[in-house]
């Protein structure tokens, strides 16, 4: 009996033991998802933007028109033909020349978010590898690196880039590059000063014992341990990609037809809103409702990760 | 203090000179001057025209005959325009410019800075949501989205304001401007606010001075506000950059005759000097501003020294 009972006894304690529900571990990323779980406007952001995405990849399939053709049926009365209507099958109306707005927007949402995400993501691994660089091997060229950071912190990017695209002509490649490019300068001020304080840690030091190469001590260890700050700021970065972008086009020197872009379209429906406001309402209304879910998705993420804010 | 800003001052001058140097490089790498669309123009002809604008001369001179220029603050004459100088054009239109962008600086720091300390010193309570909703919605409006926003809704819906023009910069013709302007940036400007000034509140100086009987909006006014304006100021300099080059599109939105306008149209043109005048003149201001902010982190922070 006495025997059977431990038995059983550490029975019981081994199926504890081996319940995943109960010894289940709070590492960071898992601490961090369940922070993230919590944040509802952050989540139901998270879905939007999956849907957007789905309606920027696959939208072109509802519609029986395309992109570039244009209706002439409706043409020479657009301001009564052109309407959103479903049984048209023009959701969003016909845009000023004729062209069915809905497949212009299903065609520019995938440029904006491209740009807002490609830019980001060059922003990001620029700034991330400078910053870690810089922080981690200290002295002379982290002032010379941040000094150089200030001056170019200094210029009218926005200039620049518009002058580029005059210059160069408008091209969707030379835009990610060009607004990436310009966009790294936060983000490597951010990621120096976690590197700073990550430089004393102890596994650091241990691998700096050991004789790791100073470049696979940034890239293994260093770089993974800022992550989480990289991304609460990539989230940021992309809406500003897209407002980025939009500005340039909006001007008229950003993509270049048939492509288009939330900006230009915007700036079409501006210029067409008086007889016809349904160009400029909703590409518009994709636009915010897009920088909206970034922002809740980067609020959420913060709490989340930054580890300042707990 | 004032070593800081003289080293401030030798800073500023390498940048501009490297401004001047990119934007001087791209817009000659670009394929076609800004003549080639002249119709058949004898060779003659358009050899003197090149020998007016300096364009037979080498590169390297044509660069240094410019920077010379920069220096005693001749911005050469436009390409376009022909029977004006870039310092004409721009000293007719900045001031419009500067104008629009006084006013929206000014209701940025007024309404963000006021706002946030609303919702602080309220937080958790309905003007704390009230406020952090309204600026949620306003910082995903940008001034592209506004701008065209603002002139369905009052000029071509309700017909309340003209869409645009300038006419002397009267409120009418400056309202929608402003407000297009400031949105994102008071939305901005007051979600900073509030955060800091919670946070300021709850130090223990501000228990000390609770503690000593002092007025609560005594607190607020003389002990809180200027710390909590630290990252504020630190907001400044960027949305001093984005109402400058936001200025683009609202002078282009609302047809003021501002710089923004040429500005864009130079860079269709090609406009050499004058895209490159406008650049300069934006990265000086820039600078200046960014200096003068960082004089003000002196007199806000005590700790910062230089």
């Amino acid at each position: 009996m006495l025997f059977s009972d431990k038995h059983a006894g550490m029975g019981e304690l081994a199926d504890t033991l081996t319940d995943d529900a109960y010894t289940e571990g709070r590492s960071l990323w898992r601490d961090a998802r369940r922070r993230f779980m919590q944040h509802r406007a952050a989540v139901a952001s998270l879905v939007v933007l999956a849907l957007l995405l789905i309606f920027a990849a696959f939208g072109q399939h509802l519609s029986p028109w395309d992109n570039e053709s244009i209706d002439w049926a409706s043409l020479p009365n657009l301001d009564e033909d052109g309407v959103p209507s479903l049984a048209s099958q023009h959701y969003f109306g016909l845009d000023p020349i004729g062209r069915d707005l809905y497949q212009r927007t299903v065609q520019g949402s995938r440029i904006s978010l491209m740009v807002g995400v490609l830019g980001a993501l060059t922003a990001v691994i620029i700034g991330t590898l400078y910053g870690a660089i810089s922080g981690y091997v200290g002295g002379r060229t982290d002032a010379i690196m941040m000094r150089t950071l200030e001056v170019l912190s200094a210029f009218p990017f926005m200039f620049l880039v518009i002058v580029l695209m005059a210059v160069f002509g408008r091209n969707v490649l030379l835009i990610f590059i060009a607004i990436g490019a310009v966009s790294w300068l936060n983000m490597a001020r951010i990621v120096r000063g976690q590197t700073l304080s990550l430089k004393r840690k102890e596994y650091i030091e241990a691998a700096m014992a050991v004789g790791v190469h100073p470049i696979l001590i940034v890239l293994r260890h260093i770089v993974p341990n800022v992550l989480g700050v990289v991304i609460v700021y990539a989230t940021l970065l992309v809406p500003e990609m897209i407002l980025f972008e939009s500005f340039i086009s909006f001007l008229g020197l950003g993509v270049s037809e048939p492509y288009t872009s939330w900006g230009a379209l915007i700036s079409e429906g501006a210029d067409a809103m008086w007889t016809a406001p349904w160009t400029l309402i909703f590409p518009m209304l994709m636009l915010v409702l897009t920088l909206f879910c970034f922002n809740f998705l980067g609020d959420g993420l913060r709490d989340a990760l930054d580890p300042k804010d707990r | 203090m004032f070593s800081f800003i003289i080293r401030r001052l030798l800073v500023a001058v390498p940048t501009v000179l490297a401004l001047i140097t990119v934007s001087f490089v791209l817009m000659h790498a670009a394929p076609g001057g800004p003549f080639t669309n002249e119709r058949n123009v004898p060779e003659a002809v358009m050899e003197n025209i090149e020998a007016k604008y300096n364009l037979d001369k080498p590169l390297w001179q044509q660069y240094f005959i410019y920077v010379g220029n920069v220096a005693q603050g001749d911005l050469g004459p436009s390409f376009r325009y022909k029977d004006f100088t870039v310092n004409e054009l721009i000293e007719s239109s900045f001031p419009r410019s500067a104008y629009i962008g006084a006013w929206s600086f000014l209701f940025v720091m007024v309404f963000g800075v006021g706002l946030g300390v609303l919702a602080a010193l309220k937080q958790n309570r309905w003007p704390d949501s009230t406020v952090m909703t309204a600026a949620m919605t306003g910082v995903v409006f940008p001034n592209f989205v506004m701008a065209p926003l603002l002139v369905l809704l009052f000029a071509v819906t309700l017909r309340w304001l003209p869409a645009g023009g300038w006419e002397g910069g009267q409120v009418e013709y400056i309202v929608m401007p402003i407000i297009a302007m400031a949105t994102s940036y008071i939305a901005q400007v007051a979600r900073i606010t509030r955060s800091s000034m919670i946070e300021t509140l709850r130090s223990p100086f501000i228990r000390t001075a609770r503690a000593k009987g002092i007025p609560r909006y005594k607190i607020v006014l003389r002990h809180a506000l200027k710390p909590a304006l630290i990252p504020v100021v630190s907001y400044l300099g960027p949305a001093f950059v984005g109402i400058i080059t936001g200025s683009v599109i609202i002078d282009q939105v609302f047809s003021t005759g501002g710089i923004g306008q040429h500005f864009v149209n130079g860079a269709i043109n090609r406009d050499y000097s004058l895209i490159l005048g406008i650049t300069i003149l934006v990265g000086i201001l820039t600078i200046m501003f960014n200096a003068v902010v960082d004089i003000l982190y002196t007199w806000l922070d005590p700790r910062v020294r230089y």
